[in-house]
């Protein structure tokens, strides 16, 4: 257990020591400052924005931003479900894979457009090298730029006043992914690779096993380059179908160490840039300690209840609770990057969660309905939880009667809709997937587990899908016409609904002089605000899910055999 | 009109047009062939699946696997790994306890001589399903039943599975593993 207390805290130092920089980074690459790759990259970015027809300085409206995000996904949603269909008549296909169902298609494009990387299918047996590439790779660099552009806008919003733009869309996407994206995951794949992470266009490997004479099939792929952006860009969608417990998707500890540091260096760097962007980096602070707060609480929690949460079964040693979790990766690393997976909506796996125990199980799904917001996906976590800043903000300003402000800007009706657009859609869509999936009669043939633990299957998989996380109780028969449509759907909706609202959000904020800060202007960046904000987001989250909670993992817990 | 009309609807859609075929080529072919080339180059055996080659009696060399994905071993003059497949089951549930109670049998039928609680890795299904590596634990309750049947000392036993054994990150993370297969290849004196 020392050994773990250790090894998480460091691994959280390390974190935070290279947030700093790269938060400092991203915020000079988005307000268009020197960087050390501009010598590289800004001939290649200039050369970009004139074949594209663009001039840089050209704004738009929140309406344009938002169309042109709409538009640009829409693209990529089409894309991925044609590629997908036609991948059978396509090259670098080795395994001559066929096209999937319709309705698999259909809530695969969904998933990586949106960002979420829910995976109906398994990566090895369903998707040919070019479809991973092309369209599944791609749309992990792109939906991951697509969340910190909206994120950026919505910074403009805050700093700008009695402007009518936001900045544009397409130099957002392109300075994030040719300064951020694409320099840090090519370093990072290639150290993937030296570990012993697949890269290559050949066809499988078939070997014959050594006692059983029985032919054993390789799969190999072109996944190390996809890893790469899987983990930092909280993507999460495996190149093979067990994810990054499948050991030439995560073949060491070295692998699983730096692949932890991935899921959470950009969410949590955003905290710094966003400091940096409004001009008080005490703001980004403020955020950056309630989203590592409620982090470090729930880590604590499930590594304890891994630990120890298992029965002991006579005769066997007591070593944790290593059902479903790879040897080299232990309880420790295992309980890490479950929390560490489900706070940021990455969604990748080292280890089967619907074999974690009760408890462990609830607070990752609790991670998952609190909205994404403790650190989240790139970009949209930060931007949710600014959601949460402002309900907050309101809420005090409500209990002491004076009009709610957020750096220097008047908090008011339009705002607080967009503000309950980004806060609600996500429970609401959770628990109505839930709710109509309990009802269907074929329901309980989609389950592995049985009685309480089989109703937190379905919990957690509309959780996951409804809050564009990704990961699953595997024990969860995805790939059903229902899950597909229903959760493609679903992950849409709770993408693309907040995203809008964030945009506009950010043009009416642009909008708005600023106003004087005074005596009575309510500090939100002290300890009181820091506990208030952790309250309003348990709360929220509280209120919308215990009573599901309750019949899902809590249920489990009580009535589990010691 | 009409004309001027098409065309400025093309003029606002060329930038997500353009942008959209750069970005994937870009991202979707360039950057994957540049990790591909440099893998291929730099890192063959890694990019390739870590396969074992080794050289048979004859002169000729055969694949016996990869040395990061466990096969089934069952013999008791070999290391044994974990079980192979994925549960998926709550470590809580009925089902699970049963699964490990029916392990636990195979395993004491196997050696009966072995009287020691057996290492919880031994009778808990891995995530990926095919774990190639046992904990330190798991490959010492096994050194004295293999040594008995090989005869050969435990000491020669101990000595393979320490070669093959890689320890966890600074000493920190993760945790220390045992290569199932790599120790069951130089048992058998294929490899090293």
């Amino acid at each position: 257990m020392n050994q773990i207390i250790i090894a998480d805290s460091l691994y959280l130092v390390i974190l935070v020591v290279l947030s700093i920089p790269l938060g400092f980074y991203i915020d000079k690459v988005m307000t268009g400052q020197q960087v050390f790759l501009s010598a590289v990259m800004r001939p290649v970015e200039r050369m970009i924005y004139r074949i594209m027809g663009i001039r840089e300085e050209d704004e738009m409206s929140p309406k344009q931003y938002a169309l042109a995000v709409i538009f640009f996904s829409s693209l990529g949603l089409i894309f991925v479900y044609a590629l997908q269909m036609l991948q059978g008549g396509l090259p670098f296909n080795p395994e001559n894979l066929t096209a999937p169902s319709w309705d698999l298609a259909f809530n695969t494009a969904a998933s990586f457009v949106s960002n979420t990387n829910w995976q109906a299918y398994s990566g090895e047996s369903s998707m040919s090298y070019l479809t991973q590439a092309l369209a599944l790779g791609v749309w992990n660099f792109l939906s991951a730029a697509t969340g910190i552009a909206v994120l950026f806008a919505l910074i403009r919003g805050f700093v700008r006043t009695k402007k009518t733009t936001i900045g544009s869309f397409w130099v957002d996407l392109i300075r994030i992914s040719f300064y951020l994206l694409i320099p840090l995951s090519l370093m990072f794949s290639l150290v993937l690779v030296a570990q012993g992470v697949v890269q290559t266009i050949g066809p499988y490997h078939e070997i014959v096993a050594l006692e059983t004479g029985i032919t054993q099939s390789i799969p190999l792929g072109p996944a190390a380059s996809q890893i790469a952006i899987k983990q930092l860009g909280t993507n999460g969608g495996g190149f093979f179908g067990m994810n990054s417990a499948f050991p030439l998707e995560n073949p060491t500890t070295l692998t699983n160490f730096l692949e932890l540091l991935a899921i959470l260096l950009i969410p949590a760097s955003l905290c710094v840039a966003f400091g940096k962007a409004v001009g008080d980096n005490k703001q980004g602070r403020a955020i950056y300690l309630v989203m590592m707060i409620l982090f470090v609480g729930a880590l604590a929690a499930v590594t304890v209840s891994e630990a120890i949460g298992a029965p002991l079964v006579p005769g066997v040693l007591a070593s944790g609770n290593l059902e479903g979790k790879e040897i080299i990766h232990g309880v420790g690393t295992s309980a890490l990057w479950g929390t560490a997976t489900t706070a940021a909506s990455n969604g990748s796996v080292n280890a089967m969660h619907d074999s974690f125990t009760p408890l462990a199980g609830l607070i990752l799904m609790f991670l998952m309905q609190i909205g994404e917001v403790v650190f989240g996906g790139v970009g949209s976590g930060l931007y949710g939880m600014l959601g949460f800043v402002i309900l907050t903000v309101f809420i005090a300003g409500l209990m002491v009667g004076r009009t709610p402000e957020y750096l220097g800007k008047k908090v008011e009706p339009f705002d607080m809709k967009m503000v309950c657009l980004i806060v609600l859609v996500p429970p609401v869509f959770t628990l109505l997937g839930t709710a109509v999936a309990v009802t269907i009669p074929q329901a309980s043939d989609w389950l592995t587990n049985s009685g309480p633990h089989g109703f937190s299957e379905i919990l957690y998989a509309f959780s996951s899908m409804g809050n564009n996380n990704g990961s699953a109780f595997g024990g969860f028969a995805a790939n059903t016409l229902f899950s597909n449509v229903a959760g493609g759907l679903i992950m849409l909706i709770v993408r693309f609904v907040p995203l809008v609202a964030v945009i506009f959000l950010a043009g009416n904020l642009a909008n708005k002089k600023l106003v004087a800060k005074t005596e009575g202007t309510l500090s939100t960046s002290n300890a009181l605000f820091v506990g208030l904000l952790i309250a309003i987001v348990l709360l929220i989250g509280a209120l919308s899910f215990l009573p599901a909670l309750a019949l899902g993992p809590i249920a489990d817990y009580f009535t589990a055999i010691t | 009109m009409e004309k001027n009309k098409s065309a400025s609807i093309v003029s606002k859609l060329r930038p997500a047009l353009v942008g959209f075929v750069v970005l994937t080529l870009i991202c979707g072919v360039v950057y994957p062939a540049i990790v591909t080339s440099i893998a291929q180059m730099a890192f063959p055996n890694q990019a390739n699946g870590s396969i074992i080659t080794v050289v048979q009696e004859n002169g000729t060399t055969i694949d016996v696997g990869s040395a990061l994905i466990g096969q089934t071993f069952t013999a008791p003059q070999y290391l044994i790994g974990r079980p192979q497949g994925t549960s998926q089951l709550s470590p809580v549930s009925e089902e699970q306890q049963a699964l490990i109670k029916e392990r636990v049998v195979w395993w004491q039928a196997l050696d009966p001589e072995n009287s020691r609680a057996i290492p919880g890795d031994l009778v808990m299904a891995s995530g990926s399903g095919v774990d190639p590596n046992i904990s330190l634990e798991a490959a010492e309750y096994q050194v004295d039943r293999i040594a008995r049947v090989r005869n050969i000392s435990a000491a020669a036993v101990r000595e393979i599975i320490d070669r093959y054994t890689t320890r966890k990150l600074l000493g920190l993370w993760g945790e220390d593993a045992v290569n199932v297969l790599k120790v069951n290849l130089a048992l058998d004196g294929r490899i090293p």
